[in-house]
């Protein structure tokens, strides 16, 4: 299980975030916690013309985390807020293309449970409702 | 490798039969894997095959509410009942029985505290002093009664080596706090604190006393009257009892003072429409029907302990903890948290792993069937001091060996061989 779930793109991902940083101002800004291991992000978001222009992340916790915010990044940046919007965990899940197992699933959604509260304004979303 | 400092004694533990009392443990937990490693009893214990029979004797053959019903069913569950709560003082070295109030865990047995005593005797601008270390269920119920009463918490601090510094409490102490409330051993660290030397100092700065015992009682002999505390709070589930089994132990001249916790059945002694008067303790805080048949596992789990020697408990883990500590430190990148010796330290080590995430650790290692926690270990303030997000934790019991720690040192490899590290 390990060695399927600990896959290259995981580990790169975690070892090389994509879009790593803050971005000052920015349009949308989330943070959000997972109690249970303590994984942190925090998510910019920079909209130009209805186009996510630019997307930025900080954070750290898991490798699970991390990298699928890192890989979140990549998926959102120059598609209209409106694309954005639909995405929904099963994109997130998918483009992951490893097994996660319930115990893992808040660590892979937190990413997309913070540009989703940004995007919306709410101050937290459910997993349920991603 | 190190080999085992402890020799073997004719008082060592058999953990092999001792193992084959428990049935999680003698399971395949997937197809043709080792068999599993649970070093996590210090989140929840397993539970010997006498306990689930004692549930299942209770469910089958004389499941029935307590205290009420004339037939035999009834009268057999009051009695078994009642004879639990007598084993479990006993196991405490507590002056009565009926100053032990069953409840669901150490978590409610606290709560239980703070409602009742707390409401009672902490007022505007009073002090309660707590530690650093403590598990969130030793804080939160604090931080909401000193919201609603206007009281200010203070915090004992803790050493660089992961103990509490003494001279900070003696600080503490001279503002005179109603209550000194602290955990016997930490959750997070595994360190054990001087419970008598606390107590001692906070009853002479005359505060009453709270020790969470939630880590001590199932690992270690407690006895009450040395400790010389005023309420002892404890779990069962973590001490081979079932689930929703726990203990809140008070001295009975506070229990009798204390007004109830929850009103209901069975903790009233007449109840008139305009008010109501309360039942003797402990039944005054046992409203409603309580979980029967959990109370009486609780006292096959207190037999099985008491089977086994609370001391032989304590040297078994003592030579666990030493073996732990001498092979852990052999792992590259592997951080230890809390004291660095084995004196005064449970059975139970917190530990990062170079930078890979504790999450990713424990997942890894159960690949490899080996259970362990990851995480804050319901201790945020402690883990931001730490100043680690989360840690892994591996904590042993009686069903432990060297074999568990022999497999948790392999599977720390391979997940420095996952995480490409040297």
């Amino acid at each position: 299980m390990a060695d399927s779930l600990y896959k290259e793109i995981i580990l790169d991902h975690y070892r090389s975030p994509r879009n790593k940083g803050r971005l000052d101002p920015a349009d949308y800004s989330h943070e959000d916690v997972n109690p249970l291991c303590g994984d942190e992000i925090v998510l910019d978001l920079r909209v130009k013309d209805g186009i996510v222009s630019e997307v930025a992340f900080e954070g750290r916790g898991c490798a699970i985390s991390q990298a699928a915010t890192s890989i979140l990044t990549e998926m959102i940046e120059g598609r209209t807020v409106e694309e954005v919007k639909a995405l929904t965990k099963d994109d997130l899940l998918e483009e992951l293309s490893v097994p996660i197992s319930p115990a893992r699933m808040k660590c892979a959604l937190l990413g997309l449970k913070c540009l989703k509260a940004g995007i919306y304004g709410v101050g937290h979303m459910h997993d349920d409702d991603l | 490798m190190v080999s085992s400092t402890t020799r073997q004694t004719a008082t060592d533990l058999d953990v092999a039969a001792i193992r084959a009392d428990f049935p999680v443990l003698n399971q395949e937990v997937r197809p043709g894997a080792e068999r599993l490693s649970f070093l996590d009893s210090a989140a929840s214990s397993q539970k010997p095959a006498s306990v689930i029979e004692t549930l299942d004797d209770y469910y089958r053959r004389y499941n029935a509410n307590i205290h009420r019903g004339v037939y035999q069913l009834s009268e057999e569950a009051t009695q078994r009942y009642e004879a639990a709560r007598h084993l479990v003082a006993d196991f405490i070295n507590a002056p009565s029985a009926r100053e032990c109030i069953f409840v669901r865990n150490t978590t409610e047995a606290i709560n239980l505290v703070a409602h009742s005593w707390g409401r009672r005797n902490v007022n505007a601008g009073d002090v309660v002093v707590l530690t650093v270390m403590e598990h969130h269920s030793n804080l939160v119920p604090w931080q909401l009664l000193a919201e609603e009463q206007g009281a200010e918490l203070a915090f004992v601090r803790m050493t660089p080596e992961g103990r509490l510094d003494l001279d900070h409490l003696d600080t503490l102490l001279t503002r005179e706090p109603k209550l000194v409330a602290f955990s016997h051993v930490s959750n997070a660290l595994g360190t054990i604190h001087d419970a008598v030397e606390i107590t001692r100092r906070a009853k002479v700065a005359g505060a009453t006393v709270l020790i969470d015992g939630a880590q001590s009682v199932p690992h270690l002999p407690v006895d009450v009257q040395s400790l010389g505390c005023d309420f002892l709070a404890f779990s069962g589930h973590k001490m081979l009892g079932p689930m929703g089994s726990g203990v809140l132990w008070g001295r009975r001249e506070l229990l009798e003072a204390m007004p109830p916790f929850m009103g209901g059945g069975s903790m009233i002694r007449k109840v008139e429409l305009s008010g109501s008067t309360w039942a003797d303790v402990p039944a005054k805080f046992e409203a409603g029907t309580p979980a029967v048949g959990d109370a009486i596992g609780l006292g096959a789990a207190v037999e099985y302990l008491s089977e086994l020697g609370m001391d032989r408990v304590q040297a078994h883990e003592h030579g666990l903890a030493g073996y732990a500590f001498a092979r852990l430190g052999e792992v590259p990148e592997l951080t230890i948290h809390g004291p660095k010796m084995t004196e005064g330290r449970a059975a139970v080590f917190s530990f990062s792993l170079g930078d890979v995430h504790p999450h990713d650790v424990a997942a890894i290692l159960d690949s490899e069937n080996i259970a362990v926690r990851a995480g804050h270990h319901c201790c945020q303030p402690l883990m931001r001091e730490l100043g680690d997000v989360a840690t892994t934790r591996a904590s042993f019991y009686v069903y432990n060996d060297h074999d568990d720690i022999n497999r948790l040192v392999a599977g720390l490899g391979r997940v420095r061989q996952i995480f490409g590290s040297a």
